[in-house]
C-alpha cells in the first residue's frame, strides 16, 4: 500500500489541499472554511484531539500533508454531529473526517494501533463477510483483539449489557454457528468488490 | 376622518426612521409635497433607542432634534403615525395607496401633561425599551417622541383605566371612540424606509439568550446606558440586578451563518467596539472592569479603522479571536461560561463573565418581496436596487445594514430619484 503513499506523493507534490479535495469524501469543503472555531469548540471529544477539525482544515491548505495524514485525530470523531449542526459555512465535517481517516487508512499510512481503525477493520470484515453484522462474532473478535487475558476482563464488564441483550433477544447466543447473512453473500461480495474497483479507478489508487 | 391631500406628485415616504424622515425632508425642502407614514407612535426610529453613535461617541438625540425641528415648520409633510402601508398599486407615477392608521385614542389637544398615566394603574411591557421594563397603558413613547402626544393602549380600552385617564384629561384630548380606517391616497413615487430589526436570538441556540437572563443582545445593552432605560443608566445585569464588570461581546450572532442570516450585518462589529467604551465610562478604572470581544474578524469599515485601533489600545478591552461554541450558566453565581477554542493557536477555553451580550444581527423589518409585485429581494430579503421596481425606492435599513451615515446617503439617493419622477409627472401634465 505505501507504493500507492508514493504515488499520490508525485502526483499532487505540494498542493495537498488539491490531493485531498480529489480523493477524500466531501474533500473540496475544505477550503470554504473560515476558521471560526464553533467545530473544534463544540466536540464532545475536543480535549482529546491532537488537532481540531478547525485546525486539520488549516493544516490541509499549509500542505501538511504527513501531520494530517498520521494523526489520530479524526478517528477521535464519534460522528455526533455537532459541529455540522454548528457550522456557519455548513461544512460536512464528520464526513471529512471520516473521509481523511479512511483516505489515510487506504494509503497505508494511518497510525497502526489506533482502536477506532482496528474497530473499523474488524466490523468492515465481519459486515462484508455474510451482509449482515454478527454481533455475538463482533464483541469476542473486540474484546480480544488485545489478547487472551485482556479479553477475559473486557468480557466480563461487558456481561451485564450482553446478558440484557440476550434477554430482549437482540443478541443469538449461537450466532457463531448458525448466524443468519443475507441470501446470497457471494453476489454481495462480487457487488462489494467492483465498487471498490470503481472508486480505486476514480481516485487513481492502482491496486 | 383623516383627510389627507395626495396627488402623483405626491411622494410617500414609508418609515420614519433617520432615513425616511432625511427622505422626507429633503423631498419637502426641494417643494415636493410629502406624504410620511410610521407604524410606531413616534418617529426616529432605531436611533432614538441607542444611547451613542459610533464613531464620535456623541448622543443621537442631537441630531434627532434637527431633524424635528426641520419636521415641525415643514407644512409640505403629511405625518401620519401608527399607521402602515397595506397595499401598493400602479406604476411610476401613478400609484394607488392604501394606508391603514391604528387608533391612538389621543387627539391633537394633548399637551403630554401625563395626567393620564398617572390615572391609570394597568402596565403594558415597554418596546421602546425592548421589553426590559413596563409601563403604564397610557404612555408616551419616550421623551423625546415626536408628536409629543400620550398613547392610550388598545389593551385597556372599554376597560375601567381607560375611563379614568378620560377623566383625568383637563384637555379633553382622549376619544375612546377612535376606529381603525383605511384610506386610500394616489401619490407619484415611494420611498421605503422601513429600516431593521435585530435577529430573533432565541434562535441561536447554543447561546442559550431564551435560557440563560445573563445572556442579553446588543440593543438591549445600548438601551441598559439610558439615565431613563430599564437600570437607570447603569450596567446592572438581568438575573441579579448585580453590577455587570467583566462583560463578553458575541461577534457575529446571527450574522454570515448559513443557519441564520447570511450577510454580514456590518454595524456590529463597530456597535461592539463602541460598547466596549461604556464599560470604562461607567467604572472609570477599576480593575475588575473588562470587555472580552469574541470575533472571527473585525469588521471596522473605511474610516472606521481608526476607531478600532484606539479600542485595541485600551487595557480594559480584550479580543479574543474565536467563534463561541456555546455558552453554559453557573447556576449559584448566575454568571455565563463562554466555551470554545481560539485561532491563534488553537487553545480550548471556558471563560466566565458577568454578562454576555450578542452583537445580534440586522435583518429587514419587512421583507423587500412584500412591498409590491416587482420589488425584488436579495438573498437576506432586503431591497434590491436594480431598477424593476418602477418608482419603489428603498431608502437606508431597508436595503442593506448600513451606518447612519450611509442610511442618510442611501435616503438622500432616493430622495433624487423620486424627485425626478414627479418631476417628469408635473412637465407631462403642465
Ligand atoms: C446595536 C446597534 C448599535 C448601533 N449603533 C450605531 C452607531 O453608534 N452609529 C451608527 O451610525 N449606526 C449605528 N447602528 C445602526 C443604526 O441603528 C441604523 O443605521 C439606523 O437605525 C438606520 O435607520 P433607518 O431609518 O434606515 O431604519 P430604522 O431605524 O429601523 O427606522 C425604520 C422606521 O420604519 C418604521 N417601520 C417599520 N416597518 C414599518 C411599516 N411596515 N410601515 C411603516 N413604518 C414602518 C419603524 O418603526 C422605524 O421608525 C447600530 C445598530 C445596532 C444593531
Ligand atoms: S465551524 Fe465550519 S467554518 Fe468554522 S472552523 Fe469549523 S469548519 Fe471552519
Ligand atoms: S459586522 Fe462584524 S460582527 Fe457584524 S456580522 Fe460583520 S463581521 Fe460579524
Amino acid at each position: 500500500m505505501s507504493d500507492v503513499n508514493t504515488a499520490m506523493v508525485q502526483k499532487y507534490r505540494n498542493d495537498f489541499l488539491k490531493e485531498v479535495e480529489e480523493n477524500v469524501e466531501e474533500g473540496h469543503w475544505v477550503k470554504m472554511c473560515m476558521q471560526c472555531g464553533v467545530c473544534s469548540g463544540s466536540c464532545p471529544f475536543g480535549p482529546d484531539w491532537d488537532h481540531p477539525p478547525q485546525e486539520i482544515f488549516m493544516m490541509i491548505r499549509a500542505g501538511k500533508r504527513d501531520e494530517v495524514l498520521t494523526t489520530e485525530s479524526m478517528w477521535m470523531c464519534t460522528s455526533c454531529y455537532n459541529c455540522i449542526v454548528r457550522c456557519p459555512r455548513e461544512l460536512p465535517i464528520t464526513h471529512i473526517m471520516h473521509g481523511l481517516a479512511n483516505y489515510a487508512h487506504r494509503l497505508g499510512i494511518a497510525p497502526k494501533m489506533n482502536p477506532t481503525r482496528r474497530f473499523s477493520k474488524i466490523f468492515w470484515n465481519n459486515i462484508a463477510k455474510t451482509g449482515r453484522v454478527n454481533e455475538l462474532a463482533l464483541s469476542l473478535k473486540l474484546y480480544f483483539m488485545d489478547g487472551f487475558m485482556s479479553g477475559i476482563k473486557n468480557a466480563l464488564a461487558m456481561a451485564g449489557v450482553g446478558i440484557g441483550m440476550l434477554k430482549t433477544k437482540r443478541l443469538n447466543p449461537f450466532a457463531l454457528i448458525n448466524h443468519k447473512g443475507v441470501k446470497n453473500p457471494k453476489e454481495l461480495h462480487v457487488l462489494l468488490k467492483k465498487a471498490r474497483e470503481i472508486e480505486d479507478r476514480r481516485k487513481g489508487i492502482a491496486r | 376622518m383623516t383627510d389627507v391631500v395626495a396627488t402623483n406628485e405626491t411622494i410617500l415616504v414609508v418609515g420614519g426612521g433617520i432615513s425616511g424622515m432625511t427622505a422626507a425632508l429633503e423631498a419637502a425642502e426641494c417643494g415636493k409635497q410629502v406624504v410620511l407614514v410610521e407604524k410606531n407612535p413616534s418617529v426616529g426610529g432605531r436611533i432614538a433607542q441607542l444611547y451613542k453613535y459610533f464613531p464620535k461617541l456623541c448622543r443621537p438625540s442631537c441630531g434627532q432634534e434637527i431633524n424635528l425641528r426641520r419636521l415641525k415648520v415643514n407644512k409640505r409633510i403629511r405625518l401620519l403615525t401608527m399607521a402602515e402601508v397595506t397595499n401598493v398599486d400602479g406604476a411610476a407615477g401613478d400609484y394607488d395607496v392604501s394606508i391603514t392608521i391604528h387608533p391612538r385614542y389621543v387627539n391633537e389637544n394633548c399637551t403630554a401633561c401625563g395626567a393620564c398615566a398617572e390615572a391609570v394603574t394597568a402596565e403594558i411591557d415597554d418596546p421602546f425599551n425592548y421589553n426590559m421594563k413596563t409601563i403604564k397603558a397610557a404612555y408616551l413613547p419616550y421623551n423625546m417622541a415626536y408628536p409629543q402626544r400620550y398613547v392610550i393602549d388598545p389593551s385597556i380600552v372599554g376597560s375601567e383605566d381607560a375611563n379614568k385617564a378620560k377623566a383625568a384629561c383637563k384637555y379633553d384630548a382622549i376619544d375612546l371612540d377612535m376606529q381603525e380606517q383605511t384610506i386610500e391616497i394616489k401619490v407619484g413615487a415611494v420611498i421605503w424606509a422601513t429600516g431593521w430589526r435585530p435577529y430573533d436570538a432565541a434562535k441561536i441556540q447554543p447561546y442559550g439568550y431564551d435560557r440563560y437572563p445573563n445572556v442579553i443582545t446588543s440593543v438591549e445593552f445600548e438601551r441598559m446606558m439610558d439615565p431613563f432605560g430599564p437600570t437607570g443608566g447603569k450596567l446592572l445585569r438581568p438575573s441579579d440586578a448585580k453590577e455587570a464588570k467583566s462583560i463578553a461581546f458575541i461577534q457575529c450572532a446571527g450574522s454570515r451563518d448559513r443557519n441564520h442570516l447570511t450577510h454580514c450585518s456590518r454595524i456590529c462589529c463597530m456597535a461592539s467596539l463602541k460598547q466596549s467604551t461604556y464599560i470604562g465610562e461607567q467604572y472609570g478604572d477599576d480593575a475588575d472592569a473588562k470587555a472580552t470581544i469574541y470575533y472571527i474578524d473585525i469588521r471596522a469599515i473605511d474610516r472606521f479603522e481608526d476607531f478600532y485601533k484606539k479600542v485595541q489600545a485600551d487595557e480594559k478591552v480584550h479580543f479574543i479571536k474565536s467563534k463561541v461554541a456555546n455558552i453554559t450558566e453557573n447556576r449559584d453565581t448566575g454568571d455565563v461560561v463562554l466555551h470554545g477554542v481560539d485561532t491563534e493557536g488553537y487553545h480550548r477555553y471556558d471563560n466566565t463573565h458577568d454578562l454576555c451580550v450578542l452583537a445580534i444581527g440586522m435583518e429587514p423589518s419587512v421583507r423587500a418581496d412584500q412591498i409590491a409585485d416587482n420589488v425584488s429581494a436579495d438573498a437576506s430579503g432586503f431591497i434590491q436596487m436594480n431598477g424593476a421596481g418602477g418608482a419603489i425606492f428603498g431608502a437606508g435599513c431597508a436595503t442593506n445594514a448600513l451606518d447612519v451615515n450611509r442610511a442618510v446617503q442611501s435616503a438622500t439617493a432616493a430622495t433624487l430619484r423620486a424627485i425626478q419622477v414627479v418631476n417628469r409627472v408635473s412637465s407631462a401634465e403642465a
